[in-house]
């Protein structure tokens, strides 16, 4: 009995061991590579549009389309989502009843750190984005949490965006395998057809950026959430990027998950990081 | 509270461009809130710039302005260091006024 197992054993590596030099290439493809994904999902996009300046592409539909372009640039000087900055730096400088300030839970007193939102906490083993860093902040310090999807959160959001404008995307995985699950499934649920429409984000993000969907022009998916917060001219106000993932599933006629829900939290991570060394613009505006 | 009116004033030689964003719900009366009660009309009726005592831009509006209302135009007759003056007065008797340099 032994004996044979150990034969069938030897066999079977050796049939591994076969295969992995016939066929040097598919080895890598169960495996998780980040760099590998990101390098290739960067490249997809500069490919596919190549007059579209690398940085550019954080401009979403503008980047796309001159015409738009120039009404974007025409509004910028006097963008839309101002009153929600003002707003986000007085409440940012405001103390909370217990007299400390968001600058205390934050490294650098939350000014210039956007780009490295949202991080894997390694303690808690899950992505911890800026809006949930900024509720977890409140709570800490007896207020009640805002709402994840605006007004109140997107004005914070807007104003500490606002002040790391320029910075590189500059997010990390560090050596866990509970960070690369996160990566993984955030990379899978951007992938994954859903709803009655059968869409997935990659479906107008990836596959069709620069075309009309009626009347708007989609965004390209690299550099998506470099602009968030952002005033849609749609809403008329301005949204966090959990009320982006929440309107892409509805508009999808899929059912939209809880704001800052695991699979949100890893999406935006996946997002966020193949993103990488493009710079922050939020806070945006799109129509 | 800030003032729900921002301007940005520049002069041009004889021409000064004036740009502002004004901070209004501009309800139409027609929508419904989350309960499925109306929300009542509630709009800027009248918008006036003036500048040196004159009147230079005056806007009589009804509900088909956008929320969060942006005017732009241009006048002559300015010079730098000028003060314009704009001011808003809604249905409900609400009212807003700021002053700004023309630079």
């Amino acid at each position: 009995m032994k004996a044979r197992s150990a034969l069938l054993l030897g066999s079977l590596s050796a049939a591994l061991v076969a295969f992995a030099l016939t066929s040097p290439r598919v080895v890598a493809a169960d495996k998780v590579d980040p760099v590998a994904d990101a390098k290739a999902f960067q490249n997809f996009f500069f490919q596919k549009f190549p007059d579209v300046k690398h940085e550019d592409f954080v401009n979403g539909p503008y980047s796309m389309n001159a015409d738009m372009k120039r009404q974007w640039q025409e509004k910028e000087e006097f963008p839309p989502y101002e009153f929600a900055l003002d707003a986000g730096k007085e409440m940012f400088a405001t103390p909370f009843k217990n007299g400390k300030t968001y600058a205390d839970c934050f490294p650098s007193g939350g000014i210039g750190i956007r780009q490295n939102y949202p991080y894997f906490d390694e303690k808690e083993g899950k992505v911890v984005t800026l809006e949930l860093a900024l509720n977890r902040c409140r709570e800490a310090n007896g207020e009640v949490p805002y709402s994840y999807v605006k007004d109140e959160m997107a004005s914070l959001t807007a104003y500490m965006a606002y002040t790391s404008r320029g910075k590189l995307m500059d997010i990390k995985i560090p050596d866990d395998p509970r960070a690369l699950a996160a990566f993984e499934n955030g990379k899978r649920y951007f992938y994954t057809r859903r709803g009655q429409m059968n869409f997935s984000c990659a479906s107008c993000h990836v596959q069709s950026p620069g075309e009309r969907i009626r009347a708007e022009i989609l965004a390209p998916a690299l550099g998506i959430l470099n602009a968030m917060p952002i005033y849609r001219s749609e809403w008329s106000g301005m949204g966090t990027t959990s009320r982006r993932f929440v309107t892409c599933n509805s508009q999808t006629r899929a059912v939209p998950l809880e704001p800052q829900a695991d699979e949100y939290r890893d999406v935006e991570y996946f997002l966020s990081y193949v993103a990488n060394g493009l710079p922050i613009s939020g806070p945006g505006a799109r129509p | 509270m800030a003032s729900t009116i921002r301007v940005r004033a520049t002069s041009n030689g004889d021409i000064t461009e004036v740009q502002a964003l004004i901070q209004h719900p501009m309800d139409t009366g027609l929508v419904k809130d989350s309960k499925g009660e109306l929300i009542p009309a509630h709009y800027i009726q009248e918008l006036k710039f003036e500048c040196n005592g004159k009147d230079v831009f005056v806007a009589n509006w009804g509900t088909a302005v956008s929320k969060d209302p942006y005017v732009k135009f241009s006048f002559k007759g300015a010079k730098k260091g000028d003060d314009l003056k704009i001011s808003w007065i809604d249905n409900k008797g609400g009212s807003d006024t700021t002053t700004a340099k023309i630079s």
